[in-house]
This record gives C-alpha cells, sequence and structure tokens, in this order.
C-alpha cells in the first residue's frame, strides 16, 4: 500500500490519529519534512487550535508547495477538523483575534470558514449526525439507519462554506445545515473527529484507507 | 441535531479504578482501561478519569492509565483531578486526553484556564465546579451556591453563576457542574443550580451529581438544560446500562448517539 503520511501539525491529536489509523491497520508515518509529504501516496492531515497558528505554521515548516504537490496529483488526502478549513481560501477567524493574523489557506476549494452565527452554544462541542448528500465509499458500512446519517464528534467553533455545491459531501444540522464533510476528486475534508467518533469513526478510516488502496500510485 | 451525551466517570486512585461493583464480566474492575473500554463498547459517549491520587509521586500513574486506554478507546477522554500546570496538561494531551479538567488550581489562579485555552484551545479546557447551595436566610430570596475547593471541602466565598461565567470569559470550553448538595444521594440533580448556569453561560454545562433514576437524567437535560449528565453510580452499581438509558432519552424524544452507531 501506498505509503501514507499524517501531517504533523504539532497538534493535541496527533497522536489519537496516529493511534486510530494503526488501529484500522493503516501504516501511518508522522512527518513534518516536504519530501517525505511530496512523495507520499496519501496525507492525513490533522489540526486542531486556530487558524492562523496553522496557517502560519505551514507557513514556516515550508508545507505549502508540498501540500499542493500531493493534492494536485491526486493522491488520497483526508483534511481533519482545522486540517479541513486549512483546505479553504480564507477564514474569518482573524478577525475575531484581533485581524492582524494570517486568513488565508490553502486555497485547494473555493470557499470561506466561518464562525458560528451568535445564539448556539459555541464552541459545537459533542456527538451530531452527518447526514452524505449521496453514497459514497468514505461513508460506507456506517450503520445509516434509513439513510439518516451516523453521529461522529465534533469540537468546533468555525464552519466550511464550499462556494460550489458539489464539494459538500456531508452536512450537519446546529441550528442550520452546515457542512460537515467535503470533497473535490481525491481530496477529503472532515470537521468531526473520526479518530474520536468510535465505531463510525474506525470505519471511516477503514474507508479511507480502502481509498487509498483503489487509487493507482 | 446535537446529541445529548452520556459520561461516565472513573475515580481513579495510584492508577486504579476505586468505585464499582458489577464488573464480573472484566478480568479485573479495578483496571480503567478495561473499565474505560467496557463503557466504550456499551456506547459511552465520552469518559472522564477523575484521579484521587493523593501523593504528588503517585500522580503520573495517570499518564500512563491514559496512554493504554487511548490505544484502545476512540472516544474523547477527559481527565480531572490535581491538574496545576501548562506542561502537565501538555504531558495529559500528548498522551492520549482530548481535554482536561481543571477546579482547584484554577480557583488559585484563575489565568491557568487562559494559558491552558491559549495553548491548547477552548476545546480542550474544562473547568470543574463543585457547588453547594447557601441558605437562604429569607425563602423569598434569589437560590444562590458557593464555589468549594479541594475536592468539595472548601469553601470558597466565590459564587458558582459568576465564577462560570468567569471561566468562560478566560477560555473554557465546558463547564462541569456538580452539586455537592445532591452528589451520591441518587435523589436527583440539582436542577435549579444546573438551569441557573446553563442559563448564564453559552458554553456546554456537563450535569454531575445526584442522579438515581432515568427520570433524574432526563430532568437534567431538560429542566436543568444541561448538554451531557456525568454518571457514576448508577452505572458502576448496575443500575441501569447506557444502552437503557439512551433508549429511554430516545423514547422521550431526547436526540442521542445510538450504542450501534
Amino acid at each position: 500500500m501506498a505509503s501514507l503520511v499524517i501531517i504533523d501539525s504539532e497538534c493535541a491529536n496527533l497522536s489519537s490519529i496516529y493511534k486510530a489509523a494503526k488501529y484500522v491497520n493503516l501504516e501511518p508515518i508522522i512527518s513534518d519534512d516536504p519530501k517525505t509529504i511530496a512523495s507520499a501516496g496519501a496525507v492525513i492531515f490533522p489540526g486542531v487550535g486556530s487558524f492562523a497558528h496553522a496557517a502560519s505554521l505551514i507557513y514556516r515548516k515550508n508545507l505549502t508547495e508540498s501540500l499542493h504537490k500531493v493534492i494536485t496529483a491526486g493522491k488520497p488526502f483526508l483534511g481533519i477538523c482545522l486540517g479541513m478549513q486549512l483546505l479553504f481560501s480564507r477564514s474569518e477567524e482573524a478577525n475575531y483575534n484581533g485581524g492582524n493574523e494570517k486568513t488565508e489557506g490553502l486555497k485547494a476549494i473555493t470557499g470561506e470558514v466561518k464562525r458560528f452565527p451568535a445564539g448556539m452554544p459555541v464552541p459545537h462541542v459533542g456527538w451530531n449526525l452527518v447526514k452524505p448528500e449521496y453514497e459514497h465509499p468514505l461513508f460506507k458500512n456506517l450503520n445509516q439507519s434509513a439513510n439518516k446519517g451516523a453521529y461522529f464528534y465534533f469540537t468546533h467553533s468555525y464552519y466550511v462554506q464550499p462556494e460550489k455545491r458539489e464539494h459538500i459531501l456531508g452536512q450537519t444540522d446546529y441550528g442550520f445545515p452546515f457542512t460537515s464533510a467535503v470533497k473535490k476528486g481525491n481530496l477529503y475534508g472532515v470537521q468531526f473527529h473520526p479518530e474520536k467518533s468510535g465505531p463510525a469513526g474506525l470505519r471511516l478510516l477503514a474507508n479511507f484507507g480502502k481509498i487509498i488502496a483503489d487509487t493507482k500510485d | 441535531m446535537l446529541a445529548k451525551r452520556i459520561i461516565p466517570c472513573l475515580d481513579v486512585r495510584d492508577g486504579r479504578v476505586v468505585k464499582g461493583t458489577r464488573f464480573i464480566n472484566l478480568r479485573d474492575a479495578g483496571d480503567p482501561v478495561e473499565r474505560a473500554d467496557f463503557y466504550n463498547r456499551e456506547g459511552a459517549d465520552e469518559i472522564v478519569f477523575l484521579d484521587i491520587t493523593a501523593s504528588v509521586e503517585k500522580r503520573r500513574a495517570i499518564i500512563d492509565v491514559v496512554e493504554k486506554t487511548a490505544e484502545v478507546v476512540f472516544i474523547p477522554l477527559t481527565v480531572g483531578g490535581g491538574i496545576d500546570s501548562v506542561d502537565f496538561m501538555q504531558e495529559l494531551l500528548n498522551s492520549g486526553a482530548d481535554k482536561v479538567s481543571l477546579n482547584t488550581a484554577a480557583l488559585k489562579d484563575p489565568g491557568l484556564i487562559q494559558a491552558g485555552a491559549e495553548r491548547f484551545g477552548n476545546q480542550c479546557i474544562v473547568v470543574a465546579i463543585d457547588a453547594r447551595r447557601k441558605e437562604q436566610v429569607d425563602p423569598e430570596d434569589k437560590l444562590s451556591w458557593e464555589v468549594y475547593s479541594h475536592g468539595g471541602r472548601t469553601p470558597t466565598g466565590r459564587d458558582v453563576v459568576k465564577w462560570a461565567k468567569e471561566a468562560e470569559t478566560l477560555g473554557a470550553g465546558e463547564i462541569l457542574l456538580t452539586s455537592m448538595d445532591a452528589d451520591g444521594t441518587l435523589d436527583g440533580y440539582d436542577t435549579a443550580l444546573l438551569a441557573a448556569v446553563t442559563d448564564a453561560v453559552s458554553i456546554p454545562v456537563i450535569a454531575s451529581g445526584g442522579a438515581g433514576t432515568l427520570e433524574h437524567l432526563y430532568e437534567a437535560l431538560t429542566k436543568g438544560k444541561a448538554h451531557a449528565v456525568l454518571a457514576a453510580s448508577i452505572l458502576h452499581y448496575g443500575t441501569y446500562s447506557i444502552a437503557e438509558i439512551k433508549a429511554y432519552l430516545s423514547e422521550k424524544g431526547l436526540p442521542v448517539r445510538p450504542v450501534k452507531n
């Protein structure tokens, strides 16, 4: 199987993702080396924390080019939480933190990262239903009762808004429906944490493994 | 819809679980890893470890517990008890915890909440509040609660609602609210306390203390407007299983994550 690299984004859930991926028999390595990433067969891009902090970390570690390389080469790529948000054009998060921070993402998917409107408890924490927009291998074999979707664990204050509807893979209701999973070619992103979503999360990671295996090098 | 969470809490001393009688099907009912996995398989939405280790030297045992649990249990893990520095938070998070719960140390130095939230994000920081009802001089007086520290032994003079708001402002991502009056009674949560705090903050509140029946859990989540319930006795002594709790809540119309999800 093609080599799977988990980007060392120095985030708190890095070890959880590594453990979960190993648990479903993927063989990940953790790396922040631009060369290793550029030649990876597949990538998991985790992130927790602030958008600006993570965006400047990518820049500081010189990873922008390598990340674009794997993405444009069509290698299976899974962004998790902030790792998904960073795929987008820009985030309004910095506006809430004084306005002087980096607001631009990798621009692999056109769209914005927005803050949940006032009125709902923020962060959005806990298990919520992810309804796939259509049948897709990433969401295969999840005990979906009557196609209503499966529950995954969320913890975030910002959500993504893709410009193109075709990039929406799953939606979740938190006062209004927001995009909780995206897909563009072999590029995937999930707002929830599969590594903390029990059996459903492990299945999703295993499904990603299947996508990797089915992708020709 | 966001599901209401059912969270078993395991008291851990020197790396061993100290409460519970129902675990006949476990090899070692005192092993926190086995117990956490048991609840994980039963459909728990998160696990909380409360470290009640008395000596500082034995504190490191909890790191080992978290590390081993995180190898097999893939739901959120929270650790509380004796956390008094950002470095210790870092160690716990590195070993696989998702959140840390601060109590006495945060009361002594509220800046610890902010320091933790800035370093790890708000979602990592739970502030645990032990609350006791203040006596009403006049029955017409508004109810109020006082914050206690040191495992509920020391009154702090702080008002619970004010402290919860302060914790939120400082960067807490969740409040774990225990009623000391109700704790261990099995007579039900203090829903007035819960409602007072859930009305005052916009972050999720986890209800703790007093659950004896399924109705109690329902009341905490409806009257008390809690986002989650922490349960110890009713789970450890086998009064109800998580599946029974979820079936009941679901029948009453509350959203829960199905046990077979």
